[in-house]
């Protein structure tokens, strides 16, 4: 079980991409992936230990419930990569469609350029799992909504009705937001010792991963921290009457 | 400002009974009962009642009994004490109604209103106690065509995955979390038991239960708790949760009181918060990303497993689920108005949606006419109350029935609807281990097994009644119904004759 192996996707249903990719990666520690076309579910549920690189554009839920190893694209992702991811790495030399990172709970997820609406939704952290988003671009509305834990870093401007529902995690944002664009219930203030602690390695990472990007990187002391005031937004909502 | 807001229920204690032993004061985690000092006799806080009935059982003597607050209104059939009642609540706290099992306003029961067939003289009736009667079922889409080898006697063609019932009867989706551990395992035995399934809910599949997989189905709902590949593959198929009958258009919010160290591991979130799991999947905005989904979890258990949807009964019912049916479901389950819940809003509980019967008619006619009823099973829940339902409910076009509020009165529910508290003292709906404990899994499963076995006697006698040996002849057998006081739109609706015709 080692070595890699090369597959031609094509315009091959995904049902059957998936099975040989599937077949591939059980003999080999590494498959590389050439002329994807829009082939949904590559690497769903890929284990630990092993890799992927998708030359060509992956389909919607790429990475979907992702448990380890990496992959790597070489192009744009569409929607809803790494749902329900639980650990691993994501790396995309280019954008990402809607969705990204849907009720991650572990791993991490490098994006080069922009991404699109509700990325990061749902994200939650469990023990020692913290899963991480980083976005070299812009980022569509929505961004971190019902976020529950985790770390987005947003290196360009964040869309409207930015963490709507947040209530756990943290995020590391370039660009203070405007007001009127943070929902209710959540808090922006400076990084402390420990917040520097946790995003300098991550901004290091990603100038490593994409060095034709670095320079969108601005230093740690320029980043903003976004927390929800608590983790209980609808504590008070009820009242019960059986 | 004074409180305008009564007590509900008045408990009155039989004196001459009563021999002071304290059982009841140690049996109500709502602290009804108390030692009255100066005449040390035990009295009751009558407004912290919620008529669970525990003492009630629980007095050696009898000496106990709850009765409603005997308070009337002023007379008028709108104002009445419930809403003056509910809005003086509101007006003291603010909040949200919240409620919790079955809408149980007065709507049309049509199950109530459908009487069966039974054989006279010709077609004779078939004695169940000395020929076989068949209740097994199997869910999962079926072939269009069956290829067999008939000098080897064998099929050719390629079956779909099916789920195998032995009794027409699954247990409803109950999380761990809004139902205890012990509740959980009760059913997992059952099931087992039985030859059916129960459903972990949403709650994640605690590692105690892991065991019963190939009696269990796991659920995926929007928050996705505890879901990973190992879940998804752990029990015998997958359930999308899209909706629920008793809160239409309401997702699933676990308060964080309830999230313990337990519920917290199993549904893979911090201790103490909320667990919030919204109506809409933001996934999921068509049938096309329906299809993503269902596809999804397909891949990642290898076209090994069922995938259910579970949709609540609402307008336009019958186009959905042939939506649902295309977007490439093996089984629909469809939970109708009165079905039951741990917490919801209750002016949803009590207003949105319709009868699963209704429902139920009106999706299995649809998916006839546009010829693809075999593609998919129908799953109908949202109050099955006895055998009788369920022969109607396969009638009007089920494959099978969930159930989850029967199976909980078998084990002591009196459905006070005081399930949000967490103070069930009944042990099922809390995670208060002092109570939880009182819950014995396998003395209650014993109960809900005889329950089924039970029903399922019944099923069998009322279909040898109708001269019908085989549940599969049974179902969408709408000539088997026929409706007492219903109008021409209603009958039309449920595609049954008119007692008498």
């Amino acid at each position: 079980m080692q070595g890699s192996e090369q597959i031609r996707l094509g315009t091959m249903p995904f049902k059957e991409a998936n099975e040989q990719v599937r077949a591939s990666l059980e003999a080999h520690d590494a498959v590389e992936l050439h002329e994807v076309f829009a082939q949904r579910y590559l690497g769903c549920a890929l284990p630990a230990g092993k890799s992927l690189s998708i030359h060509g554009t992956p389909g919607n839920d790429m990475a979907a419930y992702m448990e380890g190893g990496t992959i790597e694209v070489f192009g744009n992702a569409q929607d809803q990569i790494g749902n329900t991811m639980d650990g691993g790495r994501i790396v995309i030399h280019g954008r990402c469609g809607d969705a990204a990172g849907y009720a991650m709970r572990g791993g991490s997820i490098f994006i080069r350029d922009d991404c699109g609406w509700r990325v990061g939704i749902h994200m939650k952290q469990y023990e020692q799992k913290i899963p991480v988003i980083i976005i070299g671009g812009d980022a569509g509305s929505f961004l971190g909504e019902y976020m529950a834990g985790g770390v987005i870093v947003l290196l360009g401007q964040a869309g409207q009705y930015l963490a709507t529902g947040m209530h756990g995690g943290r995020m590391y944002l370039a660009h203070e937001p405007t007001p009127h664009n943070v929902s209710e219930g959540l808090e922006i203030c400076a990084l402390d010792a420990a917040d520097e602690r946790e995003l300098e390695p991550l901004l290091i990472e990603y100038k490593e991963r994409f060095p034709e990007s670095a320079n969108k990187v601005p230093p740690v002391r320029q980043f903003k921290k976004l927390v929800p005031l608590s983790s209980r937004p609808y504590a008070s909502l009820y009242t019960a009457n059986g | 400002m004074l409180d305008q807001v009564l007590p509900k229920y008045k408990v009155l204690r039989d004196e001459d009974e009563c021999v002071q032993c304290n059982i009841c004061v140690k049996e109500c985690a709502n602290d009804v009962h108390g030692l009255r000092k100066e005449r040390g006799t035990l009295r009751a806080d009558h407004a912290k009642c919620v008529n669970c009935q525990r003492c009630v059982f629980m007095c050696p003597t009898h000496a106990l009994a709850i009765t409603r607050w005997p308070q009337v209104d002023a007379g008028s059939e709108n104002w009445t004490l419930r809403y003056m009642q509910d809005i003086a609540k509101q007006a003291q706290t603010g909040g949200v109604l919240l409620s919790s099992m079955g809408n149980p306003e007065l709507y049309p029961l049509y199950w109530d209103k459908l009487l069966l067939n039974a054989s006279q003289v010709t077609n004779p009736s078939i004695d169940p106690l000395r020929e076989p009667m068949e209740t097994r079922v199997f869910l999962g889409s079926r072939p269009g065509m069956l290829k067999v080898n008939e000098r080897e006697q064998r099929i050719v063609s390629p079956m779909p995955i099916q789920l195998k019932l032995d009794v027409p009867i699954m247990f409803s989706a109950m999380s761990f979390g809004s139902i205890s551990l012990n509740t959980q395992r009760c059913l997992a035995l059952a099931a087992r038991e039985l030859g059916t399934y129960f459903n972990t809910g949403e709650g994640g599949f605690h590692e105690d239960l892991e065991q019963f997989g190939e009696n269990a189905i796991v659920q995926v709902a929007s928050g996705r708790f505890g879901v990973s590949p190992h879940y998804l593959n752990a029990g015998a198929a997958v359930e999308i949760k899209i909706g629920q009958g008793a809160k239409p258009g309401i997702g699933g919010h676990l308060p964080g009181e309830k999230i313990n160290a337990e519920v917290s591991g199993t549904r893979m979130i911090p201790e103490g918060t909320d667990a919030i799991s919204p109506a809409p999947h933001h996934d999921i905005y068509s049938i096309e990303d329906l299809r993503q989904l269902i596809f999804s979890i397909k891949e990642a258990t290898r076209y090994a497993k069922p995938i259910l949807v579970k949709i609540a009964a609402v307008h336009n019912i019958a186009a959905i689920a042939s939506g649902i049916a295309r977007a490439g479901a093996d089984i629909i389950v469809i939970d109708g108005f009165r079905g039951g819940t741990g917490a919801a809003p209750k002016r949803i509980r009590d207003n949105a949606g319709i009868p699963i019967e209704l429902a139920l008619a009106s999706v299995d006619q649809r998916l006839r006419e546009e010829g693809i009823r075999s593609t998919v099973s129908l799953v109908a829940s949202g109050s099955i109350r006895s055998s009788a339902d369920i022969v109607r409910a396969i009638a009007l076009g089920a494959d099978a029935v969930s159930i989850a509020s029967a199976a909980l009165i078998a084990i002591g529910c009196h459905q006070c609807g005081d399930c949000s508290s967490g103070k069930c003292n009944w042990g099922i709906t809390t995670q208060r281990p002092e109570l939880t404990c009182r819950l014995d899994p396998e003395e209650a499963s014993r109960r809900v097994v005889n329950l089924i076995r039970g029903w399922n006697h019944e099923i069998q006698e009322m279909m040898g009644g109708m001269g019908i040996n085989a549940i599969d002849s049974l179902r969408g057998n709408r000539l088997m119904l026929r409706g007492v006081g219903l109008n021409e739109k209603e009958l039309e609706i449920l595609g049954v004759k008119h007692a008498g015709e």
